[in-house]
């Protein structure tokens, strides 16, 4: 009995070589081949930034077009659009989130019409938000080149990526919590504050992040609507340099830029790390809190 | 359609159901979803402080006949009611009727446990807050006293603080109970409260529910017929004719299981259909 059982089709399946090992022999090449990439980027940003960093790099305002010096005012510039960015993004995004996941359903009528153009604008190229910021914040609105007019360039450009993600963070929270809120007679006010929004943080949170990244990556929409000046900001309205422009510039303009150029680089992958492990890791702290964790 | 009204004539069971005061009445309700119709034309008296079972087959209608009774219907989209409702003087379908203070006195209680993603004690402290009730020792108090009604506090009273999704499945549909009686309620509509349970979990939870009688008024809904034998006070038996659910007999638990007049009661009852 026992013997036949070990002759069992199942048990003694033995997987044909040739017939196995190629697919997922390519399988993970490919995955190799895109981890070594990125490996390889970063190795080479780290290898040749590393000597640059020092207190007086990250503090030091830029000399000789960026030759020597520091980043000091460039960084606070990039701290500063992005809190523009952030500071319009956030409050309006959640509100769209809330309304497109709360008040409409899913593909009818005027929230199709929002989560459609949302869908394009989100693959719209940064260079056309640029034009965009151009024209309308530092034209029309007067804003000039500066630290505002790029800050809510950003803005647009972040909208439609952090709605979708938090719209689809309110959407996979489960039904009964709405359900049983409904019972107990809780207004749809405090439902929404109380319950629906913390339970929401996971998708807020990814959208921030891939928000965060797109913005302080962005060079092309920048150069348009914040500028170059590489001064220390007094006001929101003054033109500021952002990390990026900054990398932009002494790679492309600046002969013998190369070396701060791969130190501010080195910074701004840092940065992006550093913002993306916070934001997790407030998640976490969130959903732990809640009991998320044991789903 | 003879079997539309409600049964309050013959065997000597029913009577009680007769003389007792009905907490709620519906007349002639009917609910559609869209084109597609839940239930049409169910006249029912629930009497006060007694448990009424409501069963029948899958897609008579009985769950969406539970929440017209709270109006949680408002929130389906497409859903539309016609008849009446009465919970004593209070016309419960009219546009103008609170909500909130209607779903206060007739708590509902889901299949699927469902405590808030906070802790044990702030589910129970944040729809009492919410409620207008801020003090905390008197908070405190209400929140031992119904873990207390639902078996609980000696199983969490160290560890309040604890996620309520840490509790066991039993555990925590014990803890939505105690979260709807913390509101003090005066009915409790239970939809199918132990079909998501292990055996011994829903033991304790029909133990509980029938302790709960006299206090409230229960309106449970079960696919579980012995269930309903053991804990019933009466039974409503909804079936589905013409694509629609209807209530087919109303009677004391005694006269549906023992002396049906409808002869699908007897079948259904009996184990021969449903």
């Amino acid at each position: 009995m026992a013997r036949r059982l070990l002759r069992h089709p199942l048990l003694t399946f033995q997987p044909a070589i040739g017939l196995n090992v190629l697919p997922s022999l390519l399988v993970w090449s490919v995955a190799l081949l895109v981890t070594a990439v990125f490996a390889w980027i970063l190795s080479n940003i780290v290898w040749r930034g590393i000597g640059q960093i020092s207190w007086e790099f990250l503090t030091m305002p830029p000399q000789d077009a960026g030759r020597e010096g520091g980043i000091g005012p460039i960084l606070v510039s990039t701290g500063l659009i992005l809190g523009v960015c952030l500071g319009v993004s956030l409050p309006l995004g959640l509100g769209t989130a809330i309304f497109l996941a709360e008040f409409t359903t899913a593909e009818r009528g005027f929230g199709r019409l929002v989560r459609r153009s949302l869908d394009v604008l989100s693959g719209v190229p940064s260079i056309v938000f640029g034009l965009f910021g151009y024209t309308f914040f530092a034209q029309t609105l007067r804003l000039g080149f500066s630290i505002l007019s790029g800050g809510l360039t950003l803005a647009c450009m972040v909208l439609p990526i952090l709605i979708r993600s938090a719209e689809e963070g309110f959407r996979a929270i489960p039904q009964d919590y709405r359900l049983g809120a409904a019972c107990l007679g809780l207004s749809r006010t405090t439902t929404l504050w109380n319950l629906l929004l913390p339970a929401a943080v996971p998708g807020i949170v990814v959208g921030l992040v891939l928000g965060i990244g797109r913005a302080i990556a962005e060079t092309a929409a920048l150069i348009f609507t914040s500028g170059y000046v590489d001064r220390m900001p007094t006001s929101l309205l003054d033109s500021g340099r952002a990390l990026s422009v900054h990398i932009f510039d002494l790679s492309m303009n600046v002969p013998g830029g190369d070396t701060p150029a791969y130190g501010s680089a080195l910074i701004l992958v840092i940065l992006l790390i550093l913002i993306n492990g916070t934001a997790n890791w407030i998640a976490q702290r969130i959903s732990f809190h809640n009991g998320f964790h044991l789903h | 359609m003879t079997t539309l009204q409600p049964r309050f004539n013959s065997s000597q069971a029913s009577q009680r159901l007769d003389s007792s005061p009905s907490f709620i009445q519906t007349e002639r309700l009917s609910l559609y979803y869209g084109a597609l119709s839940a239930f049409e034309q169910v006249t029912l008296s629930i009497p006060v402080g007694q448990i009424t079972a409501v069963v029948g087959p899958s897609g008579c209608g009985k769950s969406s006949f539970l929440t017209c009774l709270n109006r949680l219907t408002d929130l389906i989209p497409d859903c539309r009611i016609s008849g009446r409702i009465w919970l004593g003087e209070l016309d419960v379908l009219d546009s103008r009727t609170d909500t909130t203070a209607l779903r206060r006195r007739v708590g509902m209680i889901l299949q699927k446990p469902n405590p808030f993603p906070l802790s044990i004690w702030r589910n129970l402290a944040f729809p009492l807050r919410e409620h207008g009730v801020r003090d905390r020792t008197q908070i405190d108090q209400i929140v031992e006293t119904v873990l207390q009604d639902v078996g609980l506090w000696d199983e969490v009273k160290d560890r309040l603080k604890a996620p309520a999704l840490s509790l066991s499945g039993g555990q925590q549909q014990r803890l939505c109970i105690a979260r709807a009686l913390a509101l003090q309620p005066e009915a409790l509509l239970l939809d199918e409260p132990c079909s998501a349970l292990d055996p011994l979990s829903s033991g304790i939870v029909e133990d509980l529910i029938a302790s709960l009688r006299w206090r409230y008024t229960l309106l449970i809904v079960t696919h579980n017929l012995a269930q309903a034998r053991r804990i019933a006070d009466n039974v409503a038996l909804f079936w589905i004719e013409q694509n629609s659910g209807r209530l087919i007999e109303y009677g004391s638990v005694q006269q549906i299981f023992e002396a049906p007049e409808n002869s699908l009661t007897a079948a259904y009852v009996n184990g021969a259909r449903g």
